[in-house]
């Protein structure tokens, strides 16, 4: 329940990361979700990847629109600020957070309501825009708060807990954003943490737009066993392409791995991603690859998990806009400001 | 009562013929000369070949309102040669493009025939030239006839054509021509002509979106999102140009970001995101996009984001006239958004206002953590006004309101007494304290939220909570009534008992129509609003007096209704006078509204 606060003493065993945080520095109020809750599996998730990666909590802004996946950041990083804004519209407000200050780690956290369909505009400008931030969609192809309507990514094939069938087919985020130019795209399941883990660690330490369609049970209303989105169905049909190890630029690189069967790419901060490749088709640099990894696995009733794309030289919006190095809610008011002088050049020129 | 100095010259032109640059460049001449002038533009929502007019009102006493009755059309569109002759004053003049000679069923009008296409076509070989020279041939004509300084309208030529100096000569050239055939075969110059004067001295001329934009400079400023809807469109245009000039660092980079929304809720949502996080952020829109904008504002309103929002308003309702004017969006402005909402409004009513206000706005949007929304409107917005010049206080503070920094989230109970909470009422102002993102890495955090919160930012569906957190946010606007500017208020008569209140572009005729109800010995007394909440001086001013006219363009007295609502005043005491054609204002339609009521024999007889 929410309104009841965690206690805050720690046991004085609990493992600490390289700032002297433990797990519990991470986690936030406790969840209203329903018990066994994918989104709460992707929080705990969240938790870990940041604590993991020492990521200093208030440097980090997490915004989300409405819906039970945009609850979520209260359950996560209460030492950060957080904006439960309107439906659909966490893509604007993230956009304009990150002009005032680039400096910071932006989380975005959606649903499937509120990005393929109340949102599906936002979702593409923030895309197109470059805007540097990490976007999750907690992925139940349901609407829960309203009681189980479906939403728009639910698959054709996956009818109501009633047995309503779904008359339209889905759309599928992860083939958009590639289109639009995001240069992150995985996919991944709440129910897989050794693979979202380390997904969420990369896409947070990408510079860029990076999007991550988590496959979030709803335990409610969608976990039946005709479900396309239920814990049995993607467990039986989840296809990684490949296998993903985030290795930070700090960390001595350790990992081994066969000629010919993985990618190492390099990201902005020095950080590397190694990527064991299960399929053998499958190269993420590779747009046109990755849609055809998803749209084949899919048509074999599959879920194309892991890292789908990525472009290791994107520029965010600040790079695309030049605008400067510092954050602008920063910089101070006599900068801003051009004064008298500049003033009177103005009217002069208005006479 | 036309004559020197004093009188009214409309263009009748096609839209997209170049005929805005002459007619630009005929207005700045009479400027520099130092003659008020006010030039309309009466624009159609269309690229290319609708028609458009261009009214220049000169005024040696300073009467800037929209006069009706046209002394010299400048008819260069036949589609429109019938309505435009019919607007001309008996014994006024018509110029006209004499190369298909046409007769014109008036005799009270003097025909003026230059055949301005032909000596063109006698002149320049490239078509486009030749069509574009053609306006610039009337403006010549037009020098004779109206006795303009020529010398002056070189100087406003090569303004206009800076940075392309290889055309200044031409366009000379097609104004001496002009000039030479009036000169030559009309009496020159009319009765009704100018000569230099002081009026306009130490004026700038300038529109209210550009003055606007270049406030929000001044503010501070750093994030603007938009989406293109006219009339609001150039305000956010304006704002990139200057900043373009004003805000590079020696390193070549921006200290601003401005962000073409994908529409107008997504505007709102980045102007709010970067208030949210710091930043002075703000969006322009008219009325459509305030309808669109509304889910956010009550956002702003609840989560109490500062956020500054330009409505440059047009004729409503829906898409109504998107290039007339209207002062329609009050109530929808005032109450934005679903549930108990309530914003804070100013009106300017003039360019420089557009500019104070602009920087205003920030100030009052961080001090009371709310949106802010500066009510412009078409008429201020997109024409250009003689106006004071811009004035700036190198001494200004901005107030960036209550923000705490990491020192003061330690200190903050040692200070105040008490531990924070996002919307704890500390001071007693009901304006709690926040903080940015990033700040401290143990104190301050909080979730922003638009469902119902307690005073420490927590989700709650305690109505008792809810209710307080709603009743603080209701104070605030009694915060907000002592820090809004203030009212101007024109006393003729201590013992006077009507009263007329007026706001925004309504102002030029309003004072006029003042002026001219003194000549006929009615002294009534006139309040301008500049802020709602409404200050203490409006309630005491209507308490002043018997009856109280409401000046206001739109159809449902609006401006009235929020008096009633929230200053507790009688309707009764309310006369509205409106008008809502989407023209602006004239002082005759206020001269005649409250003469109407006051003396009504009198108002049948004229």
């Amino acid at each position: 329940m929410s309104y009841i606060a965690k206690p805050s003493a720690h046991h004085p065993a609990l493992p600490k990361n390289a700032l002297g945080l433990t797990h519990r520095d991470y986690e936030g109020t406790m969840s209203t979700l329903c018990a066994g809750c994918g989104h709460d599996s992707i929080t705990a998730a969240l938790i870990e990847a940041c604590f993991e990666m020492d990521l200093p909590a208030h440097r980090i802004a997490k915004v989300s629109g409405i819906g039970c996946s945009s609850k979520a950041p209260t359950y996560f990083l209460s030492r950060s600020h957080g904006f439960n804004s309107v439906h659909g519209r966490m893509p604007s407000i993230t956009t304009g957070a990150n002009l005032a200050n680039r400096d910071l780690v932006y989380i975005g956290v959606s649903g499937d309501g509120d990005t393929a369909s109340i949102g599906l505009g936002q979702f593409c400008h923030a895309i197109r825009r470059r805007v540097n931030m990490t976007y999750i969609v907690m992925n139940n192809g349901c609407y829960g708060l309203t009681k189980g309507q479906f939403s728009a990514t639910n698959d054709k094939t996956s009818p109501s807990k009633k047995g309503d069938a779904n008359p339209f087919e889905a759309i599928d985020l992860c083939q958009m954003a590639i289109q639009l130019g995001a240069g992150f795209v995985a996919r991944s399941f709440s129910g897989d943490k050794a693979q979202l883990i380390p997904l969420l660690k990369a896409a947070i330490s990408y510079w860029g737009f990076a999007f991550l369609d988590v496959v979030s049970p709803c335990v409610t209303f969608n976990n039946h066993p005709t479900s396309t989105k239920s814990y049995d169905y993607v467990r039986a049909h989840n296809m990684a392409v490949d296998q993903l190890d985030f290795i930070e630029e700090k960390e001595e690189i350790t990992a081994h791995y066969a000629e010919g069967t993985s990618v190492s790419v390099t990201m902005h901060d020095g950080s590397r991603l190694v990527l064991h490749k299960l399929d053998q088709q499958h190269d993420p640099r590779d747009a046109d690859a990755a849609i055809m990894a998803i749209r084949s696995n899919a048509a074999k009733g599959r879920v194309a998990t892991g890292l789908l794309y990525v472009n290791e030289t994107q520029q965010d919006m600040h790079d695309i806009l030049a605008t400067d190095a510092r954050a602008l809610n920063s910089v101070p008011m006599a900068e801003l400001c051009p004064g008298v002088k500049a003033l009177e050049a103005i009217n002069a020129r208005l006479r | 009562m036309s004559g020197i100095n004093d009188f009214v010259v409309k263009f009748a032109t096609v839209n997209g013929s170049g005929s805005a640059s002459a007619n630009g460049i005929f207005a700045k001449t009479l400027f520099r000369m130092g003659i008020p002038v006010s030039p309309k533009n009466i624009f159609p929502s269309n690229i290319q070949g609708l028609p458009t007019w261009y009214e220049v009102r000169v005024s040696e006493a300073g009467y800037l309102g929209r006069r009706e009755g046209i002394d010299l059309m400048v008819a260069m569109n036949p589609q429109t040669f019938k309505e435009d002759l019919a607007e001309v004053v008996p014994g006024g003049w018509l110029l006209y493009d004499s190369t298909l000679p046409r007769v014109w069923p008036r005799e009270d009008v003097t025909i003026i025939g230059v055949p301005i296409a032909e000596m063109c076509a006698a002149k320049w070989q490239d078509t486009r030239q030749r069509q574009l020279f053609k306006n610039m041939v009337y403006v010549g004509a037009l020098t004779a006839l109206l006795d303009m300084d020529v010398e002056v309208l070189k100087s406003a030529v090569v303004d206009q054509l800076k940075g392309k100096e290889k055309l200044v000569a031409a366009n000379m050239e097609a104004v001496a021509l002009g000039r030479e055939y009036a000169c030559k075969n009309f009496d020159c110059p009319l009765p009704i002509r100018v000569r230099h004067a002081d009026g306009a001295k130490g004026k700038i001329l300038v529109s209210g979106n550009d003055a606007a934009g270049l406030g929000a400079i001044y503010a501070g400023a750093t994030v603007c999102a938009w989406y293109p809807i006219t009339p609001s469109t150039s305000l956010a245009e304006a704002f990139e140009r200057h900043a373009k000039r004003l805000r590079i660092t020696k390193e070549g980079r921006r200290l601003f970001g401005i962000v073409q929304a994908e529409d107008e809720l997504a505007a709102i949502g980045v102007a709010i995101g970067g208030g949210w996080n710091g930043a002075r952020a703000f969006t322009a829109t008219s009325g459509p996009g305030i309808s669109l904008m509304s889910e956010f504002l009550g956002l702003a309103y609840f989560a109490e984001v500062p956020v500054v929002l330009f409505n440059i308003q047009r004729g409503g309702p829906s898409t109504g006239m998107p290039t007339r004017t209207q002062q329609s969006d009050i109530i929808s402005c005032a109450y934005a958004s679903h549930g108990d909402t309530k914003h804070v409004l100013l009106f300017p009513a003039n360019p420089t206002e557009c500019f104070a206000m602009g920087a205003e706005a920030f100030d009052l949007a961080e001090r009371l953590q709310t949106p802010v929304i500066v009510m412009s409107d078409l008429d201020i917005g997109m024409n250009e006004w003689v106006t004071d010049p811009f004035a700036w206080n190198e001494a200004h503070v901005h107030d960036r309101g209550k923000v705490l920094s990491a020192e003061q989230l330690e200190k903050f109970k040692e200070l105040k007494g008490k531990d924070w909470g996002r919307y704890q009422d500390v001071d007693a102002d009901a304006i709690p304290y926040r903080t940015l993102p990033g700040t401290h890495p143990t104190k301050g955090a909080f979730f922003t939220r638009g469902t119902s919160h307690d005073e420490n930012a927590r989700y709650t569906e305690d109505g008792r909570a809810h209710a307080r957190v709603l009743d603080r946010i209701r104070r605030k606007f009694d915060t907000a009534q002592t820090l809004v500017p203030k009212p101007e208020v024109a006393i003729k008569d201590t013992s006077g008992k009507t009263g007329l209140i007026y706001f925004g572009a309504t102002t030029p005729a309003v004072r006029e129509a003042l002026d001219l109800l003194e000549r006929e010995g009615v002294k009534v007394n006139a309040l301008r609003i500049k802020a709602f909440p409404f200050t203490r001086d409006v309630v005491a001013f209507c308490a002043m007096h018997e009856r109280v006219f409401v000046v206001e363009q739109n159809r449902d007295a609006q401006m009235r209704s929020l008096l009633m609502t929230e200053a507790e005043i009688p309707g009764a005491k309310l006369i509205p006078a409106l008008n809502y054609d989407g023209m602006p204002l004239t002082a005759a339609f206020v001269y005649g509204a409250v003469l109407q009521r006051l003396q009504p024999a009198k108002a049948a007889a004229e």
